[in-house]
């Protein structure tokens, strides 16, 4: 129910940021096209090389993304049983640790559990097993990207499920449902409404996967479409091939995400808030006893190769790190961008989610309209798969003639960053204001409360929680992006993935260890922050 | 939400502005270099100050990721570049830099580079070089290999971690040198090294930090690898293999560019480069070799790195003519099964 000004207003607000998110991707594409050099063409664009990325990029992409949520359910299901699990918050907290590292980072850390020389096969190496057990290949790949993308599938699931009313699980106990009815009736349901939205999330991160893949692929027969791009654009600097290969991914991709959001009936799903409501079932000691064990395992998994990380972080001077200037420098550049990036992306989302709820409202939206609405989810999720490479370089042509690229640099690194953190910010903040105007809409009219004195009212007190969580989420992400820094890079622009890489790039592995763990502290540090409050809700 | 749009707004307008400008009052001379190169621990700060001392101008250092980035950035910028001096590129993109008809010749005295194997060019100058290496954990290897055969052919479970020719420049440098040694050959030659590869990585970073975490007992880098170790950990672990058939060598070079708007003095910091004032500072600020006679001796522990016994080089014609089919052929024999 909303006054025709009202609806104006969402559809404006859409709008808007569907042109902002089209311009700065059309932009620097067309840039980059118009200055591509007439030489270097050799041989065809869709060769042997181009349909292998193509298969191997398609293969490791779809094979994590299932394993990934595979794995993550009975996580989520276990969670959602045990509301008064020990230390249940935090480790819902740590699942956000993964995403807020840079990625070499977490690979190290992952190798270091399951490396060569890892506690793995060092136990099985004490268990008398003489030839360690390799990752590198696909394994590799597969156990890297389930370490990264578990934990967020399993917040997506576990937010779902979260969300179902207490009413459930009292009548459920009531009627005396056993565990196998359960799942049928309530869990199965709420899972099916939220894992093709998380499947596509992941299989987007999965599928423009750079690093992970080659480090541990062991070889150039593991190379993913992301990897050609950079190669053509950074090391042959053949923008065309660089634009047309990027459009692939994005075509290709596309249309993954059709078939997934074609299964089963699609909803948008909210990120784990770690909140917990009642529940009745499960109270069998062998059920307790499978949920712990569950819960324990997806920790440890979670926790080995962070801890793998700490360890070796804790080896370097980190007060001496902490002191240098370098580094409170790349600490406030880092989060003045991450900030920046954070808060555009939720001004984006609320555009977007205010002309949906518009077009949404009416009872016989025209076609058009719906046409805009679906655009609006589209772009939302697709923006993931544009190579932040490509952005950067045509966003660098575009400015040069005009401005110094040096100040402009930070604002293209936040705007970039956005661009990432969109998809994540909209599935933390849509759910929550869709049931908020649902609940509150109608009231709040019939009292005649607008403007700041229903957003202080009504809206603050109810959305500050998704907000900051969401805002949490989104610099987390920026925090841990090493993105497009390095092709502006000058001596006043370095972020602390920055210098991460750069220590690396000159010996200093201690001191990047170093910097590595306080990174991953902030973005704990953010996470905590994002999630509050959550305790006192039960 | 007006709130928001506003917050949003200021904090934005904060980030453009957070920046510093830089003052303009003397002559400035913009040196487009790699990220190493100006870190604190680089040789950046140093040959800063030491030029200033002998220009009365202000050296800006614009840094990006590597040199391959400092090509594309000079190519993306064209003739409208800030940049008066190019310093960071290697011999295997001269070709492709000299083909973007931006840079002028030099016009300088360069006798007194010594480069092993000999270069000289008409428009880039050398500053520093280092030989290419296998660089071992002598606590996990025992007996390194001593020919670049003995690699190929060892003992597969000993595994060394390289860098993908298609996005690093060692990696390149791993190819050529191949290349060099087994010719026609070279094919059967990495399908038989492939066994020993634990992974390829796409930069020298990614595969340093394998090695130096006991992941990879070798990895693939430089000669002067061990130096940094020696003095700055104070530890002779880890060591370069010393390969009978030779080494091959990157060399680092510089050049001024046709739009520069200071020729003059773009050409007096090619010749500075040359110096030894200049070269007494790369040796322990970039690990590499001083490409002419610096102005103290090498530090003790520079003797005790292994000496190749013959440098390899291509011509950069004859790289830039071939990368991308030796690179196929790479890529077909480390992708078999």
């Amino acid at each position: 129910m909303l006054t025709g000004a009202q609806r104006r207003q969402g559809l404006a607000a859409g709008a808007a940021s569907l042109t902002a998110i089209a311009l700065f991707v059309v932009l620097p594409v067309t840039a980059l096209l118009s200055t591509a050099p007439a030489s270097s063409s050799q041989g065809g664009f869709f060769d042997g090389y181009t349909a292998s990325l193509l298969r191997f990029t398609l293969l490791q992409a779809g094979l994590s993304t299932f394993l990934s949520i595979l794995l993550a359910v009975p996580v989520a299901l276990a969670l959602a049983r045990r509301p008064a699990f020990p230390l249940r918050i935090w480790i819902v907290r740590l699942m956000a640790v993964p995403m807020g590292l840079p990625v070499l980072i977490g690979a190290l850390g992952l190798i270091g559990i399951f490396g060569r020389q890892g506690l793995f096969n060092r136990l099985l190496a004490f268990a008398g097993v003489e030839q360690p057990v390799s990752i590198y290949g696909l394994s590799g790949i597969l156990i890297a990207h389930v370490f990264f993308n578990l934990p967020l599938a399993c917040r997506l699931m576990l937010s779902g499920l979260e969300r179902l009313p207490g009413e459930y699980w009292r009548l459920s106990a009531s009627l005396g449902m056993r565990p196998l009815a359960i799942f049928r009736f309530i869990e199965g349901p709420a899972l099916a409404r939220v894992i093709p939205g998380a499947a596509g999330l992941v299989f987007m991160l999965c599928a423009t996967s750079f690093t992970l893949v080659l480090v541990l692929g062991g070889g150039p027969a593991a190379t993913t479409l992301e990897v050609a791009i950079y190669q053509s654009l950074r090391f042959d600097f053949n923008p065309a091939r660089a634009v047309a290969l990027a459009l692939l991914q994005i075509g290709l991709t596309a249309v993954v995400l059709f078939i997934i959001s074609r299964l089963p009936p699609a909803d948008i799903a909210g990120v784990g808030e770690g909140r917990a409501s009642r529940r009745f079932d499960g109270r069998s000691l062998l059920a307790r006893f499978y949920d712990a064990g569950i819960i324990a395992a997806a920790t440890l998994f979670l926790v080995l190769p962070l801890g793998a990380v700490v360890v070796a972080g804790l080896k370097a001077d980190l007060l001496k790190l902490i002191t240098m200037p370098a580094f409170r420098q790349a600490a406030f550049t880092s989060l003045a961008i991450a900030i920046s990036a954070g808060l555009l992306a939720i001004l984006v989302s609320l555009g977007i989610i205010a002309a949906r709820a518009a077009i949404a409202d009416m009872r016989h939206p025209p076609r058009p309209l719906k046409a805009f609405s679906a655009a609006l989810s589209g772009m939302s999720s697709l923006v993931l798969l544009v190579p932040p490479v490509v952005l950067g370089t045509g966003w660098f042509l575009l400015i040069r003639p005009h401005a110094d690229v040096t100040r402009a640099a930070p604002l293209l690194i936040a705007a970039i960053n956005m661009l990432m953190a969109l998809p994540f910010v909209m599935r933390v903040l849509a759910p929550a204001f869709e049931t908020h105007a649902a609940r509150t809409g109608r009231l709040g009219a019939s009292l005649g409360l607008s403007g700041f004195s229903r957003f202080r009212l009504i809206d603050w007190p109810v959305l500050a929680r998704p907000l900051m969580m969401a805002l949490s989420f989104a610099m987390a992400l920026s925090l841990g992006d090493l993105g497009a820094v390095a092709l502006f890079g000058s001596q006043e622009l370095t972020t602390l993935p920055y210098l991460v890489y750069s220590r690396l790039g000159s010996y200093r592995t201690n001191d990047a260890d170093g910097l590595a763990l306080i990174l991953g502290v902030i973005c704990l540090a953010l996470t905590a922050l994002g999630t509050a409050g959550h305790r006192r809700q039960t | 939400m007006r709130i928001l749009l506003s917050t949003t707004c200021a904090v934005i307008t904060a980030l453009g502005f957070s920046l510093p400008a830089s003052a303009a009052e003397k002559k400035t001379l913009t040196v487009y270099t790699y990220e190493s190169f100006v870190s604190d621990w680089g040789p950046g700060p140093k040959v800063k100050a030491a030029f200033e001392k002998t220009c009365d101008c202000t050296v800006n250092f614009v840094a990006v990721a590597d040199g391959v980035a400092l090509l594309t950035r000079l190519k993306l910028e064209g003739a409208s570049s800030e940049a008066d001096v190019a310093l960071g590129l290697d011999t295997n993109l001269i070709q492709e830099a000299k083909d973007t008809g931006l840079f002028a010749t030099h016009g300088i005295d360069t006798s007194a580079a010594s480069i092993p194997g000999g270069f000289s060019d008409d428009t880039f100058v050398p500053y520093d070089y280092g030989h290419f290496a296998v660089v071992y954990d002598t606590q996990t290897i025992k007996n390194p290999p001593k020919s670049l055969k003995e690699l190929v052919d060892g003992d597969p479970s000993q595994k060394i971690a390289i860098e993908d020719p298609r996005t690093s420049t060692p990696g390149l440098g791993l190819l050529l040198w191949v290349k060099s040694v087994y010719g026609d050959e070279a094919p059967q030659a990495w399908a038989k090294l492939k066994n020993r590869i634990l992974t390829v990585t796409p930069g020298w970073s990614e595969a340093y930090g394998l090695f130096t975490k006991g992941e990879a007992p070798m990895v693939f880098s430089y000669v002067t690898s061990p130096a940094y170790h020696m003095m700055e950990e104070k530890t002779d672990r880890y060591q370069a293999a010393a390969f009978s058939e030779g080494h091959y060598i990157q060399i680092e070079v510089s050049a001024r560019l046709k739009s520069s708007k200071n020729p003059e003095l773009a050409q007096k910091f090619l010749s500075f480069t040359l110096s030894p004032d200049f070269q007494a500072i790369i040796p322990t600020t970039n690990w590499m070799m001083p490409a002419a006679k610096p102005a103290e001796p090498l530090p003790p522990v520079f003797s005790k790195l292994a000496q190749p016994a013959k440098t390899y080089l291509m011509s950069p014609q004859d790289v830039a003519k071939n990368r991308d089919a030796w690179i196929r052929e790479w890529l077909g024999a480390m992708s078999m099964n």
